[in-house]
């Protein structure tokens, strides 16, 4: 019979670790002389505390949904995608690409085309390393993160010598056109007559997100190619003999899994920066693989996770903002979460286990 | 013998009668008790057998012994005292030596590195192979342990790496060697030699325990035997006083009724053609050297042999999934039509679409998926079925509907479609397999040791159904290593030694006794072996299959 | 190009490839005992600020370096808990490593010396001094072996030598000792080791712990020798050329020297000659800074030679029957 049942394992456990992550967290921010408490207050406040707040939080949340839905899906085929912020620069250059020759007229338009050129770069980024992993057995970790740091090496190129307007001395692109300004979601409350999230960068690409978790969740549990994944993820002999290509499945999932991430770049270079810029991931490629873990590896899981970073992310900026705690803390916080919720995930899990059985045990005894 | 420096402790006591001594030794993993109450005696200077069933709970027994598991309760008495074997350091040096069934080697390490490993006599390395070197000169002249000590074991055949096991234990000063299964991957030939062996380890006074689930060994070479049912021990005899019927009715609990009622077969046309069938595999071992047999419909065609000389392949090859970087050579026809043996229409979907079934070898591993649910596991290899699909998606719907329906008829329990794979116990999950694969109506079933770690209860089922699919005309390709199932079920026996098919027999005109020098790759020269096509060089060899990991 | 700008060149080669040699060491032994480590970069990171921090405190490099071998090898056991005591991923506690030394560095930066997460900058006497070798001057002026030996081999920290002398002392301690050869033993066939009475826990703690000292050099040698104290980042990817220069290297380490100074010599061309004319084409900075990266993917590949990790690699080790 199964050690414990299904609630305690999809959720308890990641909680569990959130917790101990958020003590750990805590200790620290007491060590540097602040109250955990104090700055609790100061991030909530800050991120969710009114709609500016939220704008960005959502915003950022959009970000990590796909980086985190990117990280999800390999997963599911067992390929651990660590080069999501590599495919995510690749999807800005996409984007800057598509907007900078393409015509187009007005955001509806762009919008299909920039998400096309994002996902189409994000994923050939992700085709070299998943193709040397199903042909090569070239270990992916290891090309991914590689590949990680030439993407920055050639967005680096691509944008001083190729990109960069002349007489610019920033390492970016021009602007994009006016035309392809994405909506935000206040310019969407503005038009329901409601004033909500004035200046946040927050726009409708938070909804492709969410169209995206659908989409993921449909995929991954409702069609062929997603009970192939898992079939494929769980045991390749089994999948060989159920007929089930390896290299077939090895390439279809991280295409889609670079697909993901590279379309975040609709949302912070489309519809936040408005031009490419060298360091416009920021992480959020990273932190995918702690919101994938999280929210384990279920789509509705990453967009709980997804939150919870984005509030993390904008509550972190606000904090050093009014306290002298810098924002790096997020990246405590973002590192002991993935420690717990998966490299020590036994650790929660093992005294869990015994937990249960032994109530189980007194269950069958009474 | 010659040898460390390494003192050991408790065998001062050359007078106590017992080298191994087990008082109430139990131990469970969980809610399973793999081990209940256990009472052993294992005189001095003897080979004593330990019997039973796959999960029977001998492994368990032995790990405890060798400081692997720890028992809940009970104590081990090594030559008369007591000691707590907390680990396999202390086993070490109470003088008790392991050969596990998986080898514990370091594949691209030499013999000799590997035999110092963990009993080096100092920090520097270079005296300690010096050292070995010439112990184990001595150990192969005093036993016939031939290796050469700087080969590296990846270039080692399997019966040569078994040497090398028992050597290493020889090196730490073993009294008591304790072998699980020796001979699961060794032609009879081989199996012969280690006999031999044992039986020369025995005459300098070493006391050895053989745990095995063939009876043959038992009675040939042991002079007591103990056997184990459910965790139990249920009896200990003096080999010479019992018989194998005896000792298999002890280990199943009850008659063994292996015959299988089935009528005389009526083969129609031919089904499944194969001629000439090769395959190296990435490490360039040929591992099917010509292969050449045919499958009528309405007929069951059992191939025996030794696992490992090749009937892994060979499934695998005809099911569609050969092992990455493997070169095949041959025809194989389905139905009169020849099928593709590389590109992408070689694959398992494909074969499976050309009326193929499959009941792989290892249900846990290849079969199922064990964290799917059992109605997931319904589907697998059929998932691309017209009725499991709607339009873009999968209809859940009908697929739950189709596994309760199989479950039912198969008697899977529990009967919860729900559970995942891992959740039900070894024939329960075997059901699950052959009821997707033999209610899809195949052409031709595959079927790969139906009934490995399978209770009685399903192991009778499981024949049921695999005659049931001859009568209605099918045609059935069965690999077992279990000569009885393949006496009881087969039409026609086709004996697979080292690639090649060493003859073929009916079951009614053969012994065991015949199959088994066919299985070690003697063929008798008076019978009609040229139909075969055998070349001359196999006719009196007892060559090793290749160096299987 | 003249003889002095190839010594100069090599020169900073050597200063540049030390950093990735004493990690790539590190990486080493942690991965021949079976434990995959992709959190170098973090520990390098950690140790390069905790050795900066003591080295101002105290105005002594060698405390620095103790404690910059104090903050990587806690980072280790953490890394060894993770994925030797509780069987975890270890790419994922490699990458969790990576990003605490990231955030800790900076919040304790910032908490003791309020400069943004920088160190102060280190004085003479908080930075290890370079070693003239002897008869360095007298050499200097001899045609053709004196530079080489008074500019490329002398005036050097100590950190320098160390990490050179390492190279063959961890060939010797591989090849040649007990432990080393469990150490292999535990890295290919963990069921070896442990069935022949060794711990292979301890065995791989070991391992997991000189790689925590090895990456505390690492790092004091950036933060204490190549420049003046720490800032944020400042490991800026050696860990991943590292781990990059151990694979390009295969796990051995007389290749792993090789590797690291074809790495280092990369890197001191593009510092060197931020756009290389060769006359045909110019190459620019970022694709020198980017061959590392490729060079080892083109390993990886296995077009050029075949990269074969440890057997055990990645894998915790389960007791089975």
């Amino acid at each position: 019979m199964d050690k414990m049942p299904k609630w305690a394992d999809v959720i308890l456990t990641p909680v569990i670790s959130l917790v101990l992550a958020m003590a750990i967290s805590a200790i620290v921010i007491l060590a540097i002389g602040e109250s955990p408490w104090m700055a609790l207050k100061t991030m909530v406040d800050g991120a969710l505390g009114s709609s500016y707040g939220w704008g960005f939080t959502l915003y950022y949340t959009t970000n990590f949904i796909f980086t985190g839905l990117a990280v999800a899906v390999a997963y599911h085929a067992s390929l651990f995608n660590i080069g999501g912020e590599g495919q995510a620069m690749m999807g800005g250059l996409g984007v800057a690409l598509v907007l900078l020759y393409l015509p187009l007229p007005h955001w509806v338009l762009a919008l299909p085309f920039a998400m096309i050129g994002a996902a189409m770069f994000g994923a050939a980024w992700a085709l070299i390393p998943a193709w040397l992993q199903a042909k090569r057995g070239s270990h992916i970790v290891i090309t991914t993160i590689m590949f990680n740091f030439i993407a920055a090496a050639l967005l680096n190129y691509v944008l001083v010598n190729i990109l960069r307007p002349v007489g610019s001395m920033d390492p970016a692109s021009a602007r994009f056109p006016e035309a392809t300004h994405l909506p935000t979601l206040s310019d969407l409350a503005l038009v329901l007559g409601v004033e909500w999230g004035k200046n946040t960068p927050v726009n409708v690409t938070f909804f492709v997100a969410l169209i995206a978790c659908v989409l993921v969740w449909a995929l991954i549990w409702r069609t062929r190619l997603g009970y192939e994944i898992r079939a494929f993820g769980r045991s390749e002999p089994a999948a060989m003999y159920a007929g089930i290509s390896p290299v077939r499945i090895t390439v279809i999932a991280m295409l889609v899994s670079g697909a993901l991430a590279g379309l975040m770049a609709i949302n912070n270079v489309m519809g936040e920066s408005e031009r490419l810029l060298l360091n416009a991931v920021e992480g959020a490629g990273f932190i995918g693989i702690a919101v994938a873990l999280m929210g384990r590896n279920h789509p509705f899981g990453v967009v709980l996770a997804a939150l919870l970073f984005g509030f993390l992310y904008q509550g972190g900026g606000e904090l050093a903002l009014w306290t002298s705690i810098p924002r790096e803390l997020i990246i405590v916080i973002q590192a002991l979460v993935i420690l717990f919720t998966g490299a020590l995930d036994n650790m929660v899990r093992m005294p869990l286990e015994r937990l249960f059985l032994a109530l189980s045990n007194k269950r069958k005894d009474a | 013998m010659t040898g460390g420096s390494e003192n050991v402790g408790g065998r001062s006591h050359e007078t106590a009668p017992y080298a191994i001594e087990l008082r109430g030794i139990s131990k469970s993993f969980g809610s399973v008790q793999a081990n209940k109450n256990i009472d052993l005696q294992v005189p001095r200077g003897s080979i004593h057998g330990i019997i039973g069933e796959n999960g029977a709970g001998k492994s368990t027994l032995m790990s405890i012994l060798y400081g692997f598991y720890k028992p809940d309760r009970g104590e081990i008495l090594v030559n008369g005292q007591k000691l707590t074997i907390s680990d396999s350091q202390t086993a070490i040096r109470a003088g008790i030596g392991m050969v596990f069934q998986h080898f514990k080697l370091v594949q691209n390490f030499t013999v000799l590195e590997n035999i110092i490993l963990g009993a080096e006599d100092g920090a520097l390395l270079r005296p300690s192979l010096a050292k070995a070197r010439g112990v184990l000169r001595d150990l192969a002249k005093e036993y016939q342990l031939n290796v050469e000590p700087d080969e590296l074991i990846e270039e080692l055949s399997v019966g040569h790496q078994q040497r090398v096991e028992i050597l290493k234990a020889l090196y730490r000063h073993a009294d008591i060697l304790i072998l699980d299964e020796p001979t699961g991957v060794l032609t009879p030939a081989e199996a012969d030699h280690l006999f031999r062996i044992l039986e020369g380890l025995k005459a300098e006074g070493k006391t050895i325990i053989l745990i095995t689930h063939k009876l043959r060994e038992i009675m040939d070479i042991t002079d007591n035997v103990s056997v184990m049912r459910r965790g139990e021990m249920v009896a200990s005899v003096k080999t010479a006083e019992t018989s194998p019927e005896e000792l298999a009715e002890l280990m199943v609990g009850r008659k063994v009724l292996l015959s299988v009622d089935k009528a005389v077969a009526q083969p129609g046309k031919p089904i499944l053609q194969v001629q000439d069938l090769r395959l190296v595999d990435d490490e360039g071992v040929e591992r099917l050297r010509g292969i050449s047999f045919e499958i009528r419909a309405g007929e069951i065609l059992g191939i025996a042999g030794v696992s490992g000389n090749g009937q892994t392949q060979l499934l695998e090859l005809l099911g569609g999934y050969p092992e990455k970087g493997s070169t095949v050579g041959g025809t194989i026809r389905m139905n009169g039509e020849e099928l593709d043996l590389t590109g992408t229409r070689s694959d398992a979907a494909t074969r499976r679409k050309r009326g193929i079934g499959h009941v792989p070898e290892d249900r846990q591993v290849e079969g199922l998926i064990m964290d799917f649910a059992a109605w997931e596991n319904v589907a697998f290899g059929y998932h691309h079925a017209p009725e499991f699909n709607r339009g873009m998606l999968m209809d859940n719907g009908a697929i739950r509907t189709d596994a309760d329906a199989k479950m039912e008829r198969f008697d899977v329990r529990p009967r919860n479609s729900n559970l995942a794979a891992r959740n039900f116990s070894g024939g329960n999950q075997q059901k699950i397999v052959v009821a997707r694969e033999i209610e899809r109506n195949p052409d031709l079933l595959l079927i790969g040791q139906p009934t490995r770690g399978v209770d009685i209860g399903a192991i009778e089922f499981i024949h049921k159904r695999i005659v049931e699919l001859r009568d209605a005309g099918k045609a059935v390709l069965l690999v077992s290593v279990e000569l009885e199932e393949i006496l009881s079920l087969s039409d026609r026996i086709a004996v697979m030694f080292d690639g090649r098919i060493m003859g073929e027999r009916l079951p009614g005109e053969t012994t065991t006794g015949e199959l088994g020098l066919l299985m070690a790759g003697i063929t008798d020269t008076q019978n009609h072996s040229a139909e075969e096509g055998i070349p001359p060089e196999t006719q009196h060899v007892d060559r090793l299959p290749g160096g299987e990991a | 190009m003249d003889f002095d700008t190839i010594i100069q060149i090599l020169d900073s080669a050597v200063r540049l490839m030390t950093p990735l040699l004493l990690a790539c060491l590190a990486g080493l032994y942690s991965e021949r005992s079976g434990v995959f480590d992709i959190g170098l970069e973090g520990k390098m990171l950690m140790a390069a600020f905790t050795a900066a921090a003591v080295a101002y405190a105290t105005g002594n490099p060698w405390l620095g370096l103790l404690a910059g071998i104090a903050g990587s090898t806690a980072l280790s056991l953490i890394h060894g808990l993770a994925s030797i005591t509780f069987m975890g991923n270890q790419l994922i506690s490699g990458v969790a490593i990576n990003f605490l030394a990231s955030g800790m560095t900076v919040l304790l930066g910032q908490k003791i010396f309020g400069l943004g997460g920088r160190t102060p900058s280190l004085t003479e006497g908080g930075r290890f001094g370079e070693i003239t070798l002897p008869f360095a001057d007298t050499i200097r002026e001899v045609p053709f072996i004196g530079p080489i030996y008074a500019e490329l081999l002398s005036g050097h920290t100590a950190l320098v030598y160390v990490a050179f002398a390492c190279v063959p002392l961890t060939w010797w301690i591989l090849s040649r000792t007990r432990f080393g050869l469990r150490l292999r033993a535990v890295g290919e066939n963990p069921a070896s080791v442990d069935t022949a009475g060794v711990s292979v826990t301890r065995l791989r703690f070991a391992a997991v712990a000189i790689c925590g000292v090895l990456c505390g050099l690492a790092g004091a040698y950036l933060a204490t020798g190549l420049s003046a104290g720490f800032v944020k980042e400042m490991t800026a990817g050696r860990g991943f050329i590292a781990l990059a220069a151990l694979i390009f290297a295969k796990w051995r380490p007389w290749s792993a020297l090789f590797a690291t100074f074809l790495f280092g010599l990369l890197e001191a061309i593009a510092n060197r000659y931020p756009n290389l004319d060769l006359g045909v084409v110019t190459i620019p900075s970022m694709f020198m800074n980017a061959l590392p990266y490729i060079l080892t993917v083109i390993i990886l590949a296995g077009f050029v030679g075949r990269a074969i990790p440890p057997r055990a690699g990645g894998e915790p080790y389960v007791k089975e029957r």
